[in-house]
């Protein structure tokens, strides 16, 4: 097991004659916001480099003027917010960013919540003295769902930034916009740093990094969230709803398992039609970012659904019938429960073989390892980590929140990375100079696993066996390398003007070919690398390198050698220094992994909760008995990051729940979320009602939400691994293409807007096959 | 007067000033004499001629003092608040509101409800408008409140008849275009003031 490092330094800092505690290194900025002191700033993002587009953010330390998000905390700072000069230059900066700005505030889809709006206020900004002729900026859809207004934006420049430090696509970039150049007059009068402020702004305007009139990304719509004025919004929400109307439903996102923070915004579908409408997604921005799935594919309620009897009864006669329930991860952890209570009491099988391939692989890493579960999580490794790895993870769609993380790090902690995945990806690579993307054949995932057991375990802990088998890769080399060798001659010269002779001194390269033997890693060829510049690219990367973490994909679960993969997992852990973070196939499989006792097969009458089955249920209103969607329930979800996190219902649900059918077939509470806190103890759920769980980040941007799993660790000898076995590879990639069709077709995501996973998936599955 | 002067019903001890009427006549000659002169006087014949006058004026030279309701209807004062009109832009025609959502929001009685859409002129219209009468209390913050003066309060104060609903589209409040030549503005609540333009400053904006 790794170690975290947990406990930061602590620095004193003074803010405006008030003594505060801060991380050593964060940014005043940061430390000032953690610690509910309000410093102003527009451009800068919690988790992102500093751009120092908009110098707001201008504080005086120690009587030195400074960007207060670009200057790291040191012990004993002073810093001053305001001071007249600062103040002055603040003023002077809203009124430039005032400069033709639209005033059609009324129609804008900010609707006030515009940080523009604020800060002009703040800065008490009451009239104008600078004026400079405008440009023509067209509005543009960039994609089907980007919507980007010019003459609104400010450039702040937080939309590409947010795109390339944590979506890494990069897809948006500030181009020339063709402005007026400024009156050369303003430079004398002007404060220095609006002028140049404003000398940048008149000449950019945002548009696809491409080239192109529409941009290539995975239309996360991150930068739409980001966006402090109405210059970016959704296509779909143009002038559809003041923010004001919208009421706020706390959730989760429901596709992925990230389980990433959402509201859903509702008001009544129109004048006529009263009834509750998802209007958009909106997140806790500074804080976690979402992906396309969880932005826009959120009207996949259930709205066909009434409550009859007749249908009800049906349903009973069904479960009673019935030998195996067949569902998926698109499930509550309350509702799991219920599955397995049904189980317990009545003898049904469980079928679900996503998570139970899964929920096997994370028996065997436990048998290995003696942690309940692995150790790492996203937050970790977005804050901390600087050498990240992924392992049969095909990070874009598999995992956003990995995606996120593994960029971030490269951005923002000047980290390294190691990707490994049979299908190659050419955006990975630009996340970082010092990123290596493996295109390794199908199957190969545990010769993966013992490469990074050479790389970074501690040899001493390996068995020899091991050690053994890993150096049987390694073979010597004799290589002709061409050497650089400079040497001094001496030469006599005649100098032409005194004739005199004189003895220069000369030095000449010459190039030596040299025999020497290097070492080649057999590992890095056969996961389709380049050898003979391994050793060196990996160097580099290691440079400077102190906090190590592992991402495992779902690909993994489904191997073959899934068991003996699992030991691997678990000796990479107990030998080298690295957190290890694994990805849920699906929304809650976690949950269900922990909750269900699945078994391997189905038989005789099933009934398939969201999955085809002899009686089928179904949230998407096309099955004999209606259940209420995703957006339509209450209910925890357990997450990527091992917490338990409560989502909430948007939308009216007018059918029958599970729990209606739970009262009758067996013993049931009044409501499902009175299953919460029924949750299974010995797995590390708590015992804590629903209603009590907190929803919240902290200011200081730590995730409060719900609770996280008990991690119990028992200590363990070390796994005994075998070897990677070559000859099934060919066979693997018949086995993962099938799963994999299997488990897309149980997502049943036919009728979802603008969902990732749908221009995803069966590209994905048209490269494995 | 203090409240215990005031709270004084004994009528007896107070001062009173009597009125000079003259004196009463005593004797019944008097009493005679002074019913056949004020018999023969001629006021009755002032009395008849106040209301021959009026007739006359009314019917041969058109000053009445009553109006012909619900043929005529008295002027009302600009700050009356009846049934909602929504004005046009005199210059275009088009309606001046711009759905901005502000009367919706500022609502006590959370009557008025608007539908948006982003139309092809990538402008934001106002498809749907209503405002539900049967709860609305006429309070005029959504006059007060429109930066267009587009919803104003109109001198429509009949407002009684068997279905509310009649009032509450926007068809029915904005004013009928044939009849923009006659549309007031408004002087209510939210009104530009009558020196506004002394109070109008130059924008730095001179391009």
């Amino acid at each position: 097991m790794s170690e975290v490092k947990t406990v930061d330094n602590i620095v004193n800092i003074m803010i405006d004659g008030m003594e505060f505690k801060a991380k050593e290194g964060e940014f005043i900025l940061n430390a000032a916001r953690a610690n509910d002191i309000f410093i102003p700033a527009i451009c800068y993002l919690t988790r992102c480099s500093p751009t120092l587009a908009c110098r707001i953010c201008l504080v005086e330390v120690d009587g030195k003027q400074v960007y207060s998000c670009n200057a790291k905390v040191k012990e004993g700072m002073d810093i001053t917010i305001d001071t007249p000069t600062i103040l002055e230059e603040r003023r002077a900066i809203m009124e430039v960013y005032d400069v033709n700005h639209p005033l059609q505030c009324g129609v804008c889809d900010k609707s006030g919540e515009c940080e523009l709006q604020n800060y002009t206020l703040e800065m008490g900004v009451d009239s104008q003295s600078y004026m400079i002729p405008d440009t023509k900026r067209e509005v543009v859809n960039w994609s089907s769902v980007l919507h980007y207004d010019p003459g609104l934006c400010i450039v702040c420049e937080r939309c590409t930034t947010v795109c390339k430090d944590i979506i890494g696509d990069a897809a948006i970039t500030t181009v020339k916009r063709g402005g007026a150049d400024l009156d050369k007059g303003y430079k004398a009068t002007m404060p220095k740093d609006a002028y140049s402020m404003w000398n940048k702004l008149q000449k950019s305007v945002i548009a696809p990094s491409n080239g192109t009139a529409f941009t290539e990304c995975s239309d996360c719509g991150e930068c739409i969230a980001v966006c402090p004025v109405g210059a970016l919004s959704s296509v779909d929400f143009v002038y559809k709803s003041n923010a004001w109307d919208l009421k706020k439903v706390p959730a989760v996102a429901a596709h992925s398992s990230d389980g990433a923070q959402i509201y859903y915004e509702v008001k009544p579908t129109s004048i006529e039609d009263r009834t509750q409408k998802i209007y958009r997604i909106t997140n806790e921005w500074s804080y976690v970012s979402l992906d396309g799935s969880a932005r826009f594919a959120y009207d996949f309620q259930n709205t066909t659904a009434t409550q009859d009897s007749k249908v009800f009864a049906e349903a009973i006669e069904a479960f009673q019938k019935a030998t195996t329930i067949r569902f998926n991860s698109m499930i509550t952890n309350e509702e799991a429960l219920m599955l397995q209570t049904l189980k317990e009491q009545r003898g049904v099988k469980l079928y679900n073989p996503e998570v139970k391939a899964f929920q096997t692989f994370l028996n065997h890493y436990q048998l290995a390892s003696g942690n309940a579960l692995w150790t790492g999580n996203t937050d970790t490794i977005m804050k901390k980590s600087d050498f990240v790895i992924s392992i049969g993870s095909a990070l874009r769609n598999d995992s956003p929140a990995m995606k996120y993380a593994f960029n971030n790090v490269q951005k923002l902690n000047k980290g390294a990375g190691l990707f490994f995945h049979p299908v190659g990806d050419t955006l990975i690579p630009t996340f970082g100079k010092t990123v290596m993307a493996f295109e390794h054949k199908v199957g190969l995932e545990e010769a993966a696993l013992y490469l990074v057991l050479d790389l970074f375990a501690d040899k001493a802990k390996l068995s020899s066996e091991v050690l053994e088998y890993i150096e049987s890769f390694k073979r010597s080399e004799s290589k002709t390398i061409k050497e650089k060798v400079v040497s001094t001659v001496k030469e006599t010269v005649i100098d032409e003007e005194t004739g005199e002779e004189k003895e220069v001194s000369k030095k000449v390269t010459e190039m030596v070919a040299k025999e020497i033997t290097v070492i080649r890693n057999g590992l890095v060829e056969l996961l389709g690398g380049d050898a003979s510049t391994f050793d060196d690219a990996f160097a580099k990367m290691m440079k400077k390198k102190t906090t190590f973490s592992m991402m495992l994909g779902e690909d993994l679960y489904y191997h073959g050698k899934a068991e003996n993969i699992a030991k691997l997992v678990a000796l990479v852990e107990a030998t080298c220094n690295i957190d290890v973070v694994m990805t849920p196939p699906k929304s809650n499989a976690l949950g269900v992994a922990l909750i269900c006792d699945l078994d391997e097969t189905a038989e005789g009458y099933t009934v398939g909760y969201n999955e085809n089955g002899d009686y089928k249920l179904s949230a998407l209103g096309t099955g004999d008995f209606d259940i209420p969607a995703m957006n339509q329930q209450e209910g925890t979800l357990t997450n990527i990051n091992k917490r338990v996190l409560p989502t909430n219902a948007a939308v009216e649900y007018g059918g029958y729940e599970l729990n209606d059918l739970m009262k009758v077939l067996v013993q049931a509470p009044e409501l499902t979320i009175d299953w919460t806190k029924m949750l299974p103890r010995d797995k590390g759920f708590q015992a804590v009602e629903f209603d009590s769980l907190p929803n919240a980040y902290t200011n200081d941007g730590v995730d409060n939400r719900g609770y996280t799993l008990e991690n119990a660790y028992i200590e363990t000898a070390l796994p005994e691994v075998a070897q990677c076995e070559q000859s099934a590879i060919l066979e693997e990639r018949l086995r993962i293409a099938v799963i994999l069709l299997d488990s897309s077709m149980t997502l049943q995501i036919s009728h979802m807007k603008y969902l990732n996973l749908l221009h995803s998936m069966p590209v994905r599955q048209k490269q494995r096959l | 007067m203090s409240l215990e002067q005031f709270k004084n019903r004994n009528v007896g001890v107070q001062s009173y000033t009597t009125l000079d009427v003259g004196t009463p006549p005593k004797t019944s000659m008097e009493k005679f004499t002074q019913v056949v002169t004020r018999t023969f006087k001629g006021e009755l014949f002032v009395g008849l001629w106040v209301v021959m006058r009026n007739m006359i004026r009314s019917l041969f030279m058109g000053e009445t003092h009553t109006i012909k309701y619900p043929f005529e209807k008295m002027p009302i004062s600009p700050r009356y608040r009846a049934i909602h009109d929504m004005l046009r832009l005199l210059e275009s025609g088009s309606y001046r509101c711009i759905g901005c959502g502000l009367c919706e929001k500022i609502c006590i009685s959370n009557c008025i409800s608007m539908d948006t859409r982003y139309d092809e002129e990538q402008r934001k219209e106002v498809s749907e408008y209503t405002i539900n009468f049967g709860r609305c209390i006429f309070c005029g913050y959504c006059a007060e409140v429109c930066p267009e003066l587009a919803i104003v309060h109109g001198p429509r104060y009949e407002n009684a008849s068997q279905q509310r609903a009649g009032f509450s589209l926007f068809e029915d409040m904005l004013t009928p275009i044939d009849k923009l030549n006659l549309q007031q503005e408004y002087d209510g609540f939210g009104a530009i003031s009558p020196n506004a333009d002394e109070n109008i400053k130059q924008t730095p904006l001179a391009y």
